[in-house]
């Protein structure tokens, strides 16, 4: 194996990476206030969707992305209305929404495309374009450092250097702002947020708002990726990334090393299709099975204890 | 804001009459109805500016609501609130901060994995900013801790503080949010009698700096120690107020109850009989490696009480577990005479049950009762496979449970008297009946009772400690555990004291008092014990 094909894996987990990465960054700001969102998958999928129609529409990934997150915010608020408003339970809410994202996107897709539910094939704006860091042709020569620079960390697309960026900035959110304490606050102990006169409501559905869009951009990565969408693209990241949470005892600097190792499993998956092992041919399904296996392992709870935000999953009810 | 209440203390104004201070809380015709229930009706108090306010009622009086309706949790349907002589609408918790009220809860408001300093900031914040919050914060705690008795570890988790110093995070909180008026709800229910001395000394010197307290508690000792004035309230009515000077607590029981009431529990001195329980060298390790009890020795005979004192968690509640066949321990335990298993399949609470031995557990909620069930089905509860409760092989008899559930309940004054009613629509110290009637009602040999009266109001009490001192009268043995220390001062024929896993003396009711077993609970033993349970 030689130094560019190592390259070459890095770079493509990087970019499997980052959809993960958005989408466990929202599950991080709606968990921590105490909103268990199992809905990530289907608000992935809706954004995808609409990012993907409306991209093909006007030629215009960028309104796309406006698109997609703006459906990923509708299926946010739905949730909240659910979860927050009316105080339903919010596994059965996030599941209902996953449903309606799967059933939605290709009723609507065929009634507007008549392609099976899928969106006719992006292409030049209609994608994210790669971005050259500076210096990125000039650098390549040399050895080492050269290519690095030039193939892992340069030429991504916008939304993948986003997400890089999110992950410190969710930290100083969450640990040095007045917001983020209070975020923090209401997931563990809703009534000393209630008593000190702040409103929890408020507090859980601005998580909301942050996860909606955050799920936005991630659905949009995937169609913009993918050039176009189909149906199920999300393929179960809503729910890796809930495991990539756990796996990160929803902190922001685990979650992208949980995600890096979600996306390098399925970036090995996708380029050895199959490993022999003496006379044993390792089948090509077990090697693109890996990010779900681990999956599994995780939720299991193999990997140590995670302790999960306190009031999770209970909606707020003032007591007597 | 803060700097110049700080310099107001530095110069204390000079000590204000209680009877001629202006009024630092007036309320006038405060009425709230949930549905059909009127929680409070038409309720007045006024209280100095300076002084130490008590509000002492049954559970379910409505000293709760009126709280919060001061606090901003609800609105009251009439009435007005004025503070300081100013009318005021208290909308909203952050209306209360703002007009000076600051609240510590019976169940603390902390966020358990935040430090003390993150605690006492959260809502209160000078900025977007976290930081010059902390850093501020950090410098007005260190004065506080130096004026009064408040010191706390600033970077300390909630998690690792004691109960006692989770409360001064809370007064702390109403103090940085510069709280004039502080209301505590039942604040002593979880600590030592040292912890709520301190407690209280902390309170005088926030009376002596101008600040005016209303103390919530149904512990009428504290209300004739601590309060310069008390109100009673019984069924949403406001029943007297008076100076705490000119009342008794006698009096304040009858107005409490409505009728009078022996605070004192009549009891003949005991006849103990034969050992039933006997524990020896008993030890019990816990699910995380932690012994919780440490080679404990007791025994307790017919005919008599015998009270373990001690602060929660000191081993009692997993003493009793062992006796309850629910936890595993090592040592010898004989019950007349023969051992219990204490491991393995024959110790559980239907072979503890065989045995004769009966258990009212600490937890009613979660051991005691299951709360989304009938009254008539917690009531049959551990006997079902009695032959008595079933038809024939198959199917149990609900017809004639029913009506033993209802017998039962008769017998224990339980209210309403409805064995079809769930659980958790009766009162707590009728919930404690439904209990009681269970386990007393089968005539065990040893009664094990945890925490008896915990939650339990003021008429409950007297019908249940009645109940215990009938059934030691028939000569059976009982094991009360309780962190009541006038309970067990009262009930006890012999009291052992535990303090972190060992029993740390035993004591005759008559030959000592609450500061010698306070000492012992703290874990202090001067007196020499000499061999109490031969005498005894």
């Amino acid at each position: 194996m030689d130094f560019l094909t190592v390259l070459q894996i890095l770079d493509s987990t990087v970019r499997l990476a980052t959809p993960l990465l958005l989408t466990c960054l929202a599950g991080l700001f709606s968990e921590r206030a105490g909103i268990v969102d199992i809905g990530l998958e289907g608000k992935l999928l809706v954004a995808a969707f609409m990012s993907g129609a409306v991209a093909y529409v006007t030629g215009s990934i960028w309104l796309g992305l406006l698109a997609g997150v703006a459906a990923s915010l509708v299926f946010s608020m739905i949730h909240g209305l659910a979860s927050i408003t009316f105080r339903g339970d919010q596994l059965i809410s996030g599941v209902a929404l996953n449903f309606l994202a799967a059933g939605l996107t290709v009723v609507i897709g065929q009634s507007w495309f008549a392609l099976g539910g899928r969106t006719p094939p992006l292409s030049g704006h209609g994608r994210f374009g790669e971005w050259n860091l500076p210096f990125s042709d000039a650098w390549s020569k040399i050895p080492v450092f050269g290519p690095t620079y030039s193939e892992l960390i340069s030429g991504h697309t916008a939304l993948t250097y986003i997400a890089l960026i999110a992950v410190p900035l969710s930290w100083w959110v969450l640990y040095r702002t007045r917001f983020g304490l209070r975020l923090r606050a209401v997931g563990e102990n809703p009534s000393a947020v209630d008593t000190a006169g702040i409103s929890v409501v408020r507090l859980r559905y601005m998580a909301l708002v942050i996860a909606g869009v955050l799920c936005g951009l991630a659905g949009t990565y995937l169609a913009s990726l993918a050039a176009g969408f189909v149906k199920d693209m999300s393929a179960g990241r809503g729910y890796i990334a809930l495991a990539a949470l756990i796996f990160a005892k929803w902190r922001p600097w685990y979650a992208l090393s949980a995600t890096l190792i979600f996306g390098f499993l399925e970036a090995v998956g996708n380029r050895y299709q199959s490993i022999s092992v003496g006379d044993f041919v390792i089948p090509v399904q077990f090697m693109q099975a890996l990010p779900y296996i681990l999956t599994v392992v995780i939720l299991a709870g193999f990997i140590g204890k995670a302790i999960p935000p306190r009031a999770g999953g209970t909606p707020y009810v003032k007591e007597r | 804001m803060v700097s110049t209440t700080h310099e107001g203390r530095q110069t204390p104004a000079a000590p204000i009459a209680p009877s001629t201070a202006p009024l630092a809380i007036e309320l006038r015709g405060i009425s709230k109805a949930f549905g059909p229930v009127q929680a409070n009706k038409d309720i007045c108090i006024s209280v100095r500016k300076g002084t130490i306010h008590g509000i002492i009622g049954e559970n379910g009086a409505g000293k709760s609501t009126l709280m919060s309706i001061l606090y901003g949790f609800y609105k009251a349907d009439s009435g007005t609130v004025l503070i300081n002589g100013h009318e005021v609408q208290i909308t909203d918790s952050q209306a209360a901060i703002a007009a000076g009220i600051g609240m510590v809860f019976q169940h603390f408001k902390l966020v358990e994995n935040f430090s003390v300093l993150e605690n006492v900031v959260l809502g209160a914040e000078d900025g977007g900013l976290l930081m010059p919050s902390l850093g501020k914060a950090r410098k007005l705690l260190k004065q506080l801790s130096d004026e009064y008795e408040l010191s706390v570890d600033p970077d300390a988790l909630i998690e690792d503080l004691s109960v006692g110093h989770q409360q001064r995070v809370e007064i702390l909180k109403a103090l940085y949010r510069q709280a004039d008026i502080l209301i505590l709800d039942e604040p002593t229910g979880v600590l030592t009698p040292a912890e709520a001395d301190h407690l209280f000394r902390i309170l005088e010197g926030l009376k002596a700096q101008g600040k005016t307290i209303i103390l919530i508690t149904h512990k009428l000792r504290e209300i004739m120690n601590v309060t310069d004035s008390v109100s009673v309230m019984r069924r949403g009515e406001m029943t007297a107020t008076v100076s705490t000077a000119d009342t008794s607590p006698e009096q304040l029981a009858e107005l409490m109850v409505g009728r009078k009431v022996l605070l004192e529990v009549d009891k003949t001195p005991a006849t103990p009989g034969a050992p039933i329980l006997e524990v020896e060298k008993l030890t019990v390790v816990d699910s995380h490696g932690v012994t919780r009890v440490k080679g404990v020795d007791l025994t307790v005979r017919a005919g008599e009480i015998l009270g373990i004192a001690g602060v929660a968690g000191n081993g009692q509640t997993e003493l009793l577990e062992v006796l309850g066949g629910y936890q595993n321990g090592t040592g010898v335990i004989r019950v007349n005479g023969q051992e219990l298993d204490l491991t393995g399949k024959a110790s559980d609470g239907q072979s503890r049950r065989a045995r004769g031995i009966a258990h009212v557990p600490e937890d009613r909620h979660d051991e005691g009762l299951i709360l989304n069930f009938a009254a008539w089905e917690n009531i049959v509860f551990g006997y079902h496979h009695d032959p008595e409760y079933q038809k024939n092989a198959w199917i149990m008899d609900n017809a004639k449970i029913k009506k033993i559930a209802h017998e039962k309940m008769e017998r224990f004054d339980t209210r309403p008297l409805n064995e079809k009613l769930e659980a958790k629509s009766f009162s707590g110290g009728n919930q404690q009946k439904i209990v009681l009637a269970r386990e007393i009602e089968r005539n065990p040999d040893l009664l094990l009772i945890g925490q008896p009266t915990r939650g339990v109001d003021i008429g409950a009490i007297e019908f249940i400690h009645q109940q215990i001192v009938a059934l030691r009268d028939q000569g059976k043995a009982i094991l009360l555990v309780s962190v009541e220390l006038d309970e067990i001062m009262a009930l006890s024929d012999r009291i052992a004291v535990m303090f972190d896993g060992n029993i740390m003396g035993e004591r005759l009711p008559s030959e000592t008092n609450e500061q010698e077993l306070g000492m012992l609970m703290a874990g202090i033993n001067n007196g020499a014990d000499a061999t109490l349970s031969e005498g005894a």
